[in-house]
């Protein structure tokens, strides 16, 4: 079809594009240039050019200021509770979630429509409406504001996230080849190292990106879990005070914003095309 | 002869030896699938369950000696305040707002992916960024672009109203702006995702139906209200039913804008202060509960009023 559109067609429809990226780059753009602004020009337009928007002369003060300087106590260990909170829950989600396509896939065992549907079913659970019970029974046994009491609320957002895009996925894969490859003298090993991981992997490792975003946006559970043992950066954003009670922490949340925004846009760019599969094949067939 | 009274014989050996088999799968299968299937049911079905019991109470925190079995007292507490009926209100205005936005632009963005040559692969990868933003950084970025200290919102309306645009507008000083901007960076952050749920609906159509519609004669409109949306059906009703589910428990962009302020307060932050800063664990879970049986209502009338069918759609 793309033969018979016209050069004008074409032009336009690359218009329309280039509108609809910059809308999509400039609350990104503002952002970064909000974290390379001094307190100074924060406070005057005047110090800033195209209607306050790109500061006159580029300042690196708030990141000093979230690494090494007065929010340094509050964003770098968030930092680290994020990753640390986030990664565990992936692996964890995406290793279980894993057999569990895999059985999906290629067994044919009662309640498999089950398990996929109630996966699907719970995503979509009021995140908050864990919070209530769990705030409770977590001050109760001791779990409030520490690592493991946000890993297991996590596994709630990644879990069932992970069971369906695999077994979307797996159940793609031409597991035949499996057999064709032990019928042609390879062992079980072999057949698995050789066949099964590098059919499985692509659809393995794009859950777990699509696991992490989910569980690398959590406000809902890391705001009302926590107080700041294991306060992820979300949350601890809510929290950051200026150089003096005077100013405004602007400068140094959208710094730590853009820092938490850095890893998540490399894994956008990088693996656009897989995302957008592991995104789509689980909910429409693509 | 014979060979009649063997067959029979045969048959229920293999059987026998058949059902043999699929017990052993069955049981392979639950031994694989069963771990993730239960820990994915106590992390998330428990606490409901958990929540259903509580909200029975009349329950605070710090005072566990006071806990007392009201049975449905916090519901008809909850029901019968107006400011559970605000909060109803301004998420059901943001979820409607949002969702209108989203369904046109996503669309729109749908159809310019499926159909632009250049820049194609660019405009895929820019799009989809905004789905992996964190909400909170997306919410300031918008709150901070519409302050009118730092923000640059007001000087851009300023200069292509060509000054009738108030550079001092307050967009957090009333309920209408404040929702307005709640949108913009709720719509910003998850039209991608919407879009890109169109997007594989409209590479279902079949672009020779098209054409036929086209050859006779068909306006653009009529291709597009005629053939693409009834081909594309499906994919539009699970796009809707994701939206609106997810819009429903709206949180962190109101909570970081606004915080509440101006009757902003969603359902969803209602049981956050209801829970956290008031420690009313009773009248918390009850409003829990409550926005837990509002999402199911908006699921069941997508499902059986829609016929929206998930687990096949998904299943080629």
């Amino acid at each position: 079809m793309d033969t018979t559109m016209s050069n004008k067609a074409k032009n336009g429809l690359g218009l329309v594009s280039i509108v609809i990226m910059i809308w999509t780059i400039i609350p990104l753009l503002w952002i970064v240039a909000t974290s390379l602004k001094s307190d100074a020009a924060l406070a005057d337009p005047k110090q800033n050019v195209l209607g306050n928007f790109w500061p006159k002369d580029i300042s690196w003060d708030n990141y000093k200021l979230i690494f090494s300087g007065g929010a340094s106590d509050l964003f770098v260990p968030a930092l680290w509770h994020s990753i640390i909170v986030c990664v565990v829950a992936t692996v964890i989600s995406v290793a279980l979630a894993t057999f569990c396509a895999y059985a999906i896939s290629r067994l044919d065992f009662p309640g498999k429509k089950l398990i996929l549907t109630s996966s699907l079913a719970v995503s979509f659970f009021p995140v908050i409406a864990m919070v209530t019970p769990l705030f409770n029974l977590w001050r109760q046994v001791g779990l409030f504001d520490t690592i493991p009491g946000l890993i297991i609320p996590y596994l709630a957002l990644t879990l069932p996230l992970s069971i369906w895009t695999l077994s979307a996925f797996f159940q793609q894969i031409p597991w035949e080849m499996e057999q064709a490859a032990q019928v042609d003298g390879a062992t079980s090993w072999q057949a698995f190292v050789k066949v099964v991981a590098p059919l499985a992997a692509p659809g393995v490792f794009t859950t777990a990106i699509i696991a992490f975003f989910t569980a690398w946006n959590d406000f809902v559970f890391s705001s009302n879990l926590t107080a700041q043992n294991a306060q992820t950066v979300p949350a601890a954003l809510n929290f950051f005070t200026g150089a003096s009670q005077f100013v405004q922490p602007t400068g140094a949340i959208c710094a730590a914003a853009v820092i938490v925004t850095i890893p998540v846009v490399i894994l956008v760019l990088v693996f656009q095309r897989r995302i957008v599969t592991g995104l789509t094949s689980g909910a429409v067939k693509g | 002869m014979t060979t009649v009274d063997i067959k029979p014989e045969v048959s229920s050996q293999e059987a026998a030896h058949l059902s043999d088999r699929a017990k052993a799968e069955r049981n392979l299968g639950w031994k694989l699938a069963g771990p993730a299937f239960v820990i994915m049911l106590l992390v998330t079905l428990y606490p409901i369950c958990y929540a259903v019991y509580l909200s029975l109470f009349n329950y605070r925190l710090t005072d566990p000696a006071g806990r007392k079995l009201v049975w449905l007292q916090n519901y008809v507490t909850a029901l019968s305040d107006p400011l559970f009926w605000q909060a109803f209100g301004t998420t059901f205005a943001i979820v409607v707002i949002t969702l209108i936005v989203e369904l046109v632009l996503g669309m729109a963005i749908a159809m310019v992916m499926n159909k632009v040559v250049w820049p194609r692969r660019t405009l895929r990868t820019i799009v989809l960024i905004p789905y992996a933003i964190v909400t909170v950084v997306s919410a300031f970025s918008w709150k901070y672009a519409a302050q009118i200290d730092t923000g640059f919102f007001n000087h851009w309306l300023h200069t292509l109203t060509f000054g009738a645009w108030d550079e001092q507008f307050n967009w957090f000083g009333g309920w209408f702006s404040s929702i307005v901007i709640i949108c913009f960076s709720e719509i910003w952050k998850t039209t991608p995702f919407m879009s890109l749920l169109l997007l594989a609906g409209l590479a279902q159509v079949d672009s020779a139906q098209e054409e036929a519609a086209k050859v006779d004669g068909a306006t653009w409109w009529q291709r597009f209200t005629k053939v693409i949306l009834p081909n594309m059906k499906a994919a539009l009703m699970v796009a809707l039913l994701f939206r609106t589910l997810d819009a429903v428990r709206i949180y962190d962009n109101p909570y970081v804008m606004t915080g509440g302020a101006n009757k902003t307060t969603t359902l969803s932050m209602l049981v956050g202060t209801e829970t956290v800063s008031r420690v009313e664990i009773g009248m918390g879970s009850a409003l829990a509960v409550i926005l837990f049986v509002i999402v199911l209502i908006i699921a069941f009338i997508f499902v059986k009023l829609f016929k929206v069918d998930l687990t096949t759609s998904g299943r080629s």
